[in-house]
């Protein structure tokens, strides 16, 4: 190898260290400059991709917003409920996706009343389907464990036996939203997951005591759509109630009396805690439905501040026989 | 060398003496710091732009900043040289030869910017652990100056404490006497700054190498090689840290720093295997969501884990805070300490506040931390933003948790002793804390008076300790319920104050009380901000009567106590 010829090489090979060693010095410089931030963080970092519930209500036809039946039979007296607000045909078209949101709180068995029956729900399903439904979600965030929930209310089995599906409130089915107008529901996760690519929403709640807030019905049961540390919202529960009515507008609600949790709510954990009142309300305006049903809890609409706060709101009215409620009794 | 550690340890202790100083610019220069911010936030904090300067001298010039800029380098290339300037030079050239285990520090840079690089799996920012310039700013700031400050106090008035010292200078001296075993230990094994430097010089300009092949193979130029870098054979470029010690040692003076390759041959990379690197790629990528099984960032998060003002919500927190001890060692009441691991092991190390050290919680309108903090962990704030003022109305103050009255452990209320401390010293205006006034008669207070006169009551009995009551506290009830202050008494009178007469005055043999007027404390916890000065002070100095915990911090949403605050 003659001299030349190796200090040429040697050349070469410097050339090509220099060019790639610039190429790695662009490169540094690139992304630290593309990514320079001359600010810093800011105090808050805002959830990104926030999202807000579609609304689900039906038109509103004179006469048929509220339908109150007795009977001691919930399977009867939903049917003919429905059917006094003009079938299910009305609330459920051909090729929905409907969610059902039970009252499925706590981890405690049918009997005690803490939670929607599940003949209730197993019914509602099985109506959806008969009206073409394409699909049927039972979906609720219980306080309890959400598995035990499900399993334990019998609510889990009853759906799945009718067809649906139990979509229990796992953590990447919660995104955040911002009720607007809203005061305390903002930036706040909400288990969205089911309602994202849903038609109709049915609420079904049976009537409970409830210490804080006075009674719990099916306004009080969209609090199961609450994500997050929900649990502050106690200090204010009257509003959080009447912000629940307007973040969700459901297709229809169905609150069930058939027996009442009348006491120690609204866990209750003993038959004495309950009384049969034997009434079941169906209706497509919530606030209308708990105005009817405090009544079970021999409540007046003056003893539940929310009723009136979400009828401010625009969500619903508390006067319920201005309605014409439509009665029938099946036994 | 040796001046070299010399400058840069008296910089490190002139961070203390003149503000002004940059005192983050080694952290700045430092580029695992960059890059391990860049992975965790996508983002480059402006300050650490300085990092870009160090890499690109690197690209062109080697590990330079190894050999010539760390300070912790230079106490292991000092200490190094101290304890091995007795052995032979054949010794010499033993201990400073290449070792295979100097590929460990590479793995141990993938696992930590592994653990930063995936957001997926919630990334975390560890790299402070190890690095070494946060590693020796901690060990500066935390031990070295205290341990020196102890007896000479010529930093502070008492003294600086950091909770947990121990294990900093548990690792800072085993780091300083490996090089005993092998001098520059940490430098080669460990640093995952330096392996992050051996991965980027691969196409360094400049270099160690021989200028000709032929070579008396004496290997005296491996005997003081700082980096363990075999310049008398292949040298491996990413262990050189051109301390040029070779080209020194060399007789033949072959040995150069040029432009072209060792004609004795060279070896670029890392000798790391591939297996090595993807069992460190995942065991970083497992790390992270096995850190997040404690759940210390969800609902089982550490209530004492209190962040100076300033401090932006936990994870982004976490993908900040490189644990350089900067806040602490500023922090001019010493409140601020390095956490321990109650907080989870991504705590370690961080700032948090113990309002049991230090002179007196944190003070109001103090924002030095979030001044010096390298990479915005703590956010630089004004006063007027941590008092809500101004543009910050809105907001309102920034509120680093908020303190609970134990009322078992509270001396009004539990002991009937009078005493508000905590109310004194908080420094919101309108006070957090404020008080109901209460009256409870003593135990065994029950008295007879056996003659009433205008301002003196003569007891039946006569076991009264004399002066007891005239401390001003206490009061006498008649069976009216009439109250009048106790000023004097002896072992059976009671004197009364004369701002207050008798309406009716009680009956000879009728029974009285004495009783203590108690200021019981309660909390505004709109107002409270958290700043612990009220746990400083609380005199009852084993658990604190009043503790403030972090719930109701307002840098996190889902800490919050109140639905409005």
């Amino acid at each position: 190898m003659s001299q030349e010829k190796d200090e040429n090489l040697t050349r070469r090979r410097f050339l090509a260290r220099s060019a790639k060693a610039g190429l790695s010095i662009t490169a540094a410089a690139a992304v630290s400059l593309s990514l320079y931030d001359d600010k810093g963080p800011g105090a808050f970092v805002k959830t990104e991709g926030q999202v807000k519930l579609s609304d689900f209500s039906i038109p509103y036809i004179d006469g048929q917003t509220i339908s109150i039946v007795r009977g001691p039979d919930r399977k009867k007296t939903v049917n003919k409920a429905i059917e006094l607000l003009g079938g299910i045909g009305r609330f459920v078209k051909k090729g929905d996706i409907v969610v059902i949101k039970p009252n499925v709180a706590f981890a405690s068995p049918p009997m005690l009343g803490a939670t929607t029956r599940p003949e209730l729900i197993g019914e509602a399903v099985r109506l959806c389907y008969k009206a073409g439904a394409k699909k049927v979600y039972v979906a609720d965030n219980p306080i309890n464990d959400p598995a035990s929930c499900f399993t334990l209310s019998g609510i889990g089995k009853a759906a799945s036996a009718a067809g649906a599906k139990v979509i229990l409130p796992k953590n990447h089915l919660f995104k955040n939203t911002t009720l607007t107008g809203g005061k305390l529901i903002k930036d706040w996760p909400i288990f969205y997951g089911p309602f994202e690519k849903a038609d109709k929403v049915i609420g079904i709640a049976p009537v409970k005591d409830h210490h804080r807030s006075g009674a719990s019905m099916t306004m009080k049961n969209f609090y199961g759509l609450l994500g997050g540390r929900r649990n502050i919202f106690h200090q204010d529960i009257n509003t959080i109630i009447a912000e629940l009515s307007m973040m969700v507008k459901p297709t229809l609600v169905i609150l069930d009396g058939t027996e009442v949790m009348m006491t120690n709510g609204p866990t209750g954990g003993s038959v004495s805690d309950l009384r049969r009142a034997n009434t079941l309300i169906a209706s497509t305006d919530c606030v209308a439905a708990d105005s009817c049903g405090c009544g079970l809890l021999d409540l007046k609409v003056s003893d539940l501040p929310y009723l009136a706060g979400a009828q401010k709101f625009g969500a619903g009215t508390t006067d319920y026989e201005l309605l014409k409620p439509k009665l029938a009794t099946v036994t | 060398m040796f001046v070299w550690f010399c400058i840069v340890s008296t910089l490190g202790e002139k961070f203390w003496q003149l503000r002004g100083w940059p005192v983050n610019w080694f952290l700045q220069l430092d580029p695992l710091v960059a890059l391990a911010t860049i992975l965790t936030t996508h983002t480059l904090y402006w300050p650490l732009l300085w990092a870009l300067a160090v890499v690109i001298l690197t690209i062109i010039f080697g590990r330079f900043f190894c050999g010539w800029v760390c300070p912790f380098g230079s106490i292991h290339h000092f200490v190094g040289f101290l304890g091995n300037r007795e052995k032979t030079p054949a010794q010499k050239i033993q201990l400073n030869k290449y070792r295979k285990p100097q590929c460990i520090k590479y793995l141990v840079l993938v696992v930590l910017l592994s653990m930063a690089a995936f957001p997926s799996i919630r990334a975390t920012l560890q790299t402070g652990l190890l690095d070494p310039i946060p590693l020796l700013t901690r060990s500066v700031n935390l031990l070295l100056l205290p341990i020196a400050d102890k007896t000479a106090n010529f930093i502070s008035v008492k003294g600086r404490f950091y909770e947990g010292a121990w294990l900093i200078f548990a690792i800072f001296l085993t780091a300083v006497l490996l090089n005993l075993v092998i001098p520059r230990f940490y430098c080669r094994f460990i640093c995952p700054l330096g392996a992050l430097f051996g991965v980027i010089d691969r196409f360094a300009l400049w270099r160690i190498g021989k200028n000709q092949n032929e070579c008396s193979n004496c290997k005296l130029c491996e005997k003081s090689c700082e980096g363990g870098c075999e310049p008398a054979g292949s040298i491996r470029i990413s262990e050189c840290v051109l301390c040029f010690n070779c080209r020194e040692d060399c007789k033949d003076e072959i040995i150069n720093y040029q432009t072209q390759k060792s004609l004795g041959g060279e070896i670029t990379d890392p000798d790391i295997s591939r297996r090595g690197f993807v069992f460190s790629l995942a065991s970083g990528i497992f790390a992270v969501p096995a850190l997040g099984l404690s759940k210390k960032l969800g609902s089982n998060w550490y209530h004492k884990v209190i962040r100076p003002p300033g401090a932006i919500a936990e994870s982004q927190f976490l993908e900040r805070c490189i644990k350089c001890g900067q806040c602490m060692r500023i922090c001019p009441t010493n409140v601020i300490q390095p956490g321990g691991i109650e907080g989870g092991l991504e705590n370690l190390w961080t700032p948090v506040l113990n309002n049991r050290i230090g002179s007196s919680g944190c003070q109001y309108n103090c924002v030095a931390c979030g001044q010096v903090c390298p990479t915005s962990a703590i956010r630089p704030i004004t006063p007027a933003e941590k008092h809500g003022l101004g543009e910050f109305a809105e907001a309102g103050p920034i509120k680093l948790g908020t303190a609970f009255i134990d009322r078992n452990r509270c001396l009004p209320w539990a002991m009937d002793r009078p005493c508000i401390v905590c109310q004194e010293n908080c420094p919101t205006s309108p006070k957090a804390i404020y008080t109901h006034e209460y009256f409870n008669t003593i135990r065994e207070g029950t008295f007879t008076a056996k003659k009433v006169m205008d301002n003196t009551i003569e007891t039946v009995e006569t076991n009264l300790l004399p002066d007891k009551f005239a401390t001003g506290d206490y009061y006498c009830i008649t069976k009216k319920g009439e109250r009048r202050k106790i000023t004097a008494n002896t072992e059976n009178t009671i004197v009364l104050s004369n701002n207050e007469q008798f309406r009716e005055v009680p009956a000879a043999n009728s029974k009285i009380e004495i009783q203590i007027r108690l200021q019981k404390p309660y909390i505004d916890i709109e107002k409270c901000i958290g700043c612990g000065i009220c746990e400083h002070e609380c005199p009852v100095s084993g658990k604190k009567a009043i503790r403030v915990s972090a719930e109701g911090e307002t840098r996190s949403t889902d800490r919050k106590l109140l639905l409005k605050n």
